[in-house]
């Protein structure tokens, strides 16, 4: 483009105009990156279900449990290649301050169905020979310092008492968003020290042949526990993860809310700045549409200019996130990890370079209309 | 040879017929030009003279088509330009017009080299081309030590003449100068006219000025004066009419 440095040159004619403009535009995608990545670390499990896994809770209420007979019938429904199951567990370790999530697990299947938790072959063997034994992830080892062979002591809330815990092996996720913030433990420890709720679980994990079968195997399962004590409700991992999510409220919509208003805010600050501009110039304006430069290249002008510092401005933003990010997600553990995607830093700096032009548009199309007598007239 | 008697033959430069412009303001009718006739042939140099309010620069403006007349015709070279449209209008103004203005309108952030190479951002030219065109241009005007200097680097008089190279850097087919020396001191206007001068001289450029300075004008060939919207008469200055 020829016209790059007229457009520079404009753009570092009011430097200190210039810098505040690329400034908001750095703090909404600064905003924008932050909230991406609490969105994410919110939406991480739900976004990590894995597509062939169905959840089943107690129809009354997720914190009610199911009968740990179900997981043999649960096996002879047609379509299904492996069941596991969980129970919350709820400890505190040192500090309630020091929340991560714990699960009592069957030490058997767990990390079958859940193939995406990568353990080595070595930490598999001690998280099966030693009943105490547990798994940590790998944000929480990082978190607290956990090693193989360390002890983690639990105070129990849901089942009082002390209980401890060796630490077998440390897990990672196979995806980046995977969540390895909890720990896993063996279940048949829980049910030997626990002084209520033998014999039941918190809920299933049911692992399909067929993802595509999920809809008819939902049915197949709800309709077998049906008119029970315990009835069931079975749902994708993702919906159930969702549920999670929303009984934190709605905070998709607070941080689109909160998105929206702060972008909304700088399309009319952005505009207004390059409507003062435009004004200021409309003397220089004319004097290049005298010289033969048209109404659309006046007007492509000025939405560069606007592009450049909402890009510059949206850049920076972003990778200042970026760079933060780690940072709060080792502050806020108990939302999982908190990163900015690919698609979510393109689809910011899109947003950044829309927002540019949005704002550009208005004062472009004044240049662009600008008469070039009457401007003359005014200098 | 220049005539405003409107019977000038085909073979003028500029030809403008029955040219009217009027402006409303309010509720009020301004007759500005009033059934003008102008015959300017290739290398005339013609100053246009008149009082304040007279329609000078209005005339200018619709020679050089920044603005369109109520009604008549202007052709140049050939080229009715009051039947084109704005955007053919936007790009003739770039091939055939050099404009320069009494505040000498240069872009405060860009350097006199820059400033000149303006027009030729407009057209097929390879860098290298466009710097060739810059410094011959620079070099008429007899300021290619400036080339990198800002306009507030540089004096009205030197700002003037980067205005100058910038309206010949596209070798136009005519050049208009509004009040060129209007914002000058008198050595400083002297040089300009000079530099105009020799453009109709050595480089055998059409020149039309609009100025209140008669020194100004009586380096023309030809001063014509403009009152309420009228040419009134032709005067011969150096040549003749």
């Amino acid at each position: 483009m020829k016209s790059f440095r007229l457009v520079w040159a404009n753009l570092r004619r009011k430097k200190v105009r210039t810098t505040l403009t690329i400034g908001s535009f750095t703090v909404a995608l600064f905003l924008f990156g932050l909230l991406a990545a609490i969105r994410m670390g919110f939406r991480g499990g739900a976004d990590a279900a894995g597509a062939d896994r169905l959840d089943v809770i107690n129809r009354v209420s997720l914190i009610l449990p199911l009968p740990l007979s179900y997981r043999d019938r649960l096996l002879k429904v047609p379509g299904i290649a492996g069941v596991t199951y969980a129970t919350w567990f709820g400890g505190v370790y040192q500090d309630e301050r020091n929340f991560f999530p714990q699960f009592a697990v069957d030490k058997d299947t767990w990390f079958d169905v859940y193939a995406d938790y990568v353990v080595s072959p070595e930490g598999r063997d001690a998280f099966m020979k030693d009943r105490q034994a547990c798994m940590v992830g790998r944000s929480l080892a990082k978190r607290f310092g956990f090693k193989v062979g360390d002890r983690i002591p639990l105070r129990g809330t849901i089942w009082a008492g002390s209980w401890e815990f060796n630490v077998a092996g440390v897990y990672d996720g196979s995806r980046p968003e995977a969540d390895t913030s909890g720990m896993f433990f063996r279940d048949d420890y829980l049910e030997e020290q626990r002084a209520f709720g033998k014999g039941t679980v918190g809920w299933y994990v049911v692992k399909l042949i067929n993802p595509d079968d999920a809809v008819q195997i939902t049915k197949a399962i709800d309709g077998l526990f049906a008119n029970s004590p315990f009835e069931t409700l079975t749902q994708t991992e993702k919906a159930f993860a969702a549920s999670f999510v929303k009984q934190m409220g709605n905070v998709e919509l607070l941080i689109m809310t909160i998105g929206s208003v702060v972008f909304f805010t700088l399309l009319l600050v952005t505009g207004n700045t390059m409507a003062i501009a435009v004004r200021e110039r409309s003397g220089e304006l004319a004097v290049l549409k005298t010289v033969g430069f048209s109404d659309v290249r006046v007007l492509r002008l000025i939405l560069a200019e606007a592009i450049l510092i909402a890009g510059q401005g949206g850049l920076i933003g972003l990778a200042l996130a970026k760079f933060v990010i780690p940072g709060l997600s080792r502050a806020l553990p108990m939302l999982g990890a908190l990163y900015i995607s690919p698609p979510t830093f393109v689809a910011g700096f899109a947003l950044a370079l829309g927002v540019g032009t949005a704002a550009g548009l208005l004062p472009a199309i004044g240049a662009m209309r600008l008469k070039v007598v009457d401007a003359l007239r005014r200098i | 040879m220049v005539r405003i008697d409107g019977k000038g033959n085909g073979a003028a430069l500029v030809r403008v017929r029955n040219l009217d412009k009027k402006y409303t303001r309010g509720n009020e009718e301004i007759h500005v030009l009033q059934g003008l006739n102008l015959d300017v042939d290739a290398g005339d140099f013609v100053a246009f003279m008149g009082p304040s309010g007279s329609g000078k620069t209005t005339l200018l403006n619709l020679l050089g088509g920044l603005d369109l007349p109520t009604s008549g015709s202007i052709t140049v070279a050939g080229d009715e330009i009051t039947r084109m449209s704005a955007g053919k209008l936007t790009s003739w103004r770039a091939r055939h017009v050099g404009f320069i203005f009494q505040l000498y309108n240069l872009i405060p952030v860009l350097t006199a080299f820059q400033n000149v190479e303006l027009p030729l951002l407009l057209t097929k030219l390879s860098k290298a081309e466009r710097r060739k065109h810059v410094e011959t241009a620079l070099a008429i005007v007899g300021l290619t030590d400036r080339m990198k200097h800002f306009p507030r680097q540089l004096s009205g008089g030197q700002e003037q003449r980067v205005a100058i190279a910038r309206a010949i850097v596209a070798d136009p087919t005519f050049l208009l100068c509004d009040e060129p020396t209007g914002d000058l001191d008198r050595r400083s206007a002297d040089e300009i006219m000079d530099i105009i001068d020799r453009l109709v001289k050595e480089h055998g450029k059409t020149v039309l000025i609009v100025s209140h300075d008669p020194r100004a004008a009586e380096r023309a060939r030809v001063v014509l004066h403009l009152d309420k919207g009228v040419l009134m008469e032709a005067a011969k200055a150096g040549g003749g009419a």
